[in-house]
């Protein structure tokens, strides 16, 4: 697949269920793809540590929900980007295991490995002579 | 022709155009202070920050390895280029959204004030680089004492 060029496109969430927290919530930018054994997630949440970050499995609702603490010094002179919390959500398929999902958090980057149920696995059915 | 007319300037398509970047103008000026930034088609985007001795510049760069990344000070321009990886992966995979991007990128900004160049730092934490510069000494506030005659 063609590499995606480098852009900043932060998608506010909007007309969705309001949060307690005043101040936007953006859509992660995801990477989502699979082999045979999983599905990996991959997203980018700048600025987000480990104890800001909740992933919540709900039935078959995967949720990112990240908070973002404000670590800025001084008072803003000039602004491209706004600051923010995170939250995304994915419907699952059956296809995954539910309970050996990994995640890991390095350099505001999440990387989530789904492992597919065995079931779903792709098997090579062997035809007899 | 049936289709030359479009590539004028004084269709109805370009008519329409200017009336709507006009119309956004508006309101832009009009909710200026509620509007939240938009992508801007640059990457990275720069926030810039003061205090009285400083000016903290931070860029939202989550995976890049700052062996990747350059960040040159001349006067009170500063330059940040760099690119980002991402780590390769299999060939036979499916994706199933590819939404980050990859590639280089260069920015260069003018900075309000002059900046004492041998001190600047930088640091990269959670993925948000924050480069500090304190201002050159004549960019500092200064107190001026009042004489009572």
């Amino acid at each position: 697949m063609a590499e995606k060029e480098l852009s900043v496109d932060k998608k506010e969430i909007k007309n969705s269920q309001e949060f307690t927290r005043e101040g936007p919530v953006f859509n992660p930018e995801v990477d989502i793809y699979e082999n045979d054994n999983e599905l990996i997630l991959v997203a980018d949440l700048p600025g987000v540590e480990k104890e800001d970050l909740d992933i919540d499995l709900n039935e078959s609702t995967l949720t990112i929900n990240a908070h973002v603490k404000l670590a800025t010094k001084g008072t803003l002179l000039y602004k491209e980007y706004d600051i923010g919390d995170y939250k995304r959500s994915f419907t699952l398929s059956n296809v995954v295991d539910q309970s050996k999902i990994q995640a890991e958090l390095k350099n505001g980057i999440l990387r989530m490995v789904l492992p597919k149920a065995e079931t779903a696995k792709p098997r090579k059915i062997e035809i007899r002579t | 022709m049936a289709y030359t007319t479009i590539f004028q300037p004084t269709s109805r398509i370009y008519q329409y155009d200017l009336l709507q970047n006009e119309m956004n103008r508006l309101f832009d000026n009009f909710f200026g202070s509620q509007r939240r930034t938009r992508g801007s088609g640059v990457f990275p985007a720069l926030n810039v920050y003061q205090d009285s001795d400083n000016i903290y510049v931070t860029a939202e760069l989550p995976g890049i390895d700052v062996n990747d990344l350059e960040i040159n000070v001349e006067g009170d321009t500063l330059h940040v280029k760099g690119v980002r990886k991402l780590p390769e992966t299999d060939k036979n995979v499916r994706y199933h959204r590819q939404e980050r991007g990859s590639g280089q990128f260069s920015r260069t900004i003018h900075l309000p004030f002059p900046v004492n160049t041998e001190k600047v730092s930088a640091e990269m934490k959670l993925g948000v680089l924050t480069i500090s510069m304190p201002k050159a000494d004549e960019a500092k506030p200064r107190k001026i004492n009042i004489k009572t005659a």
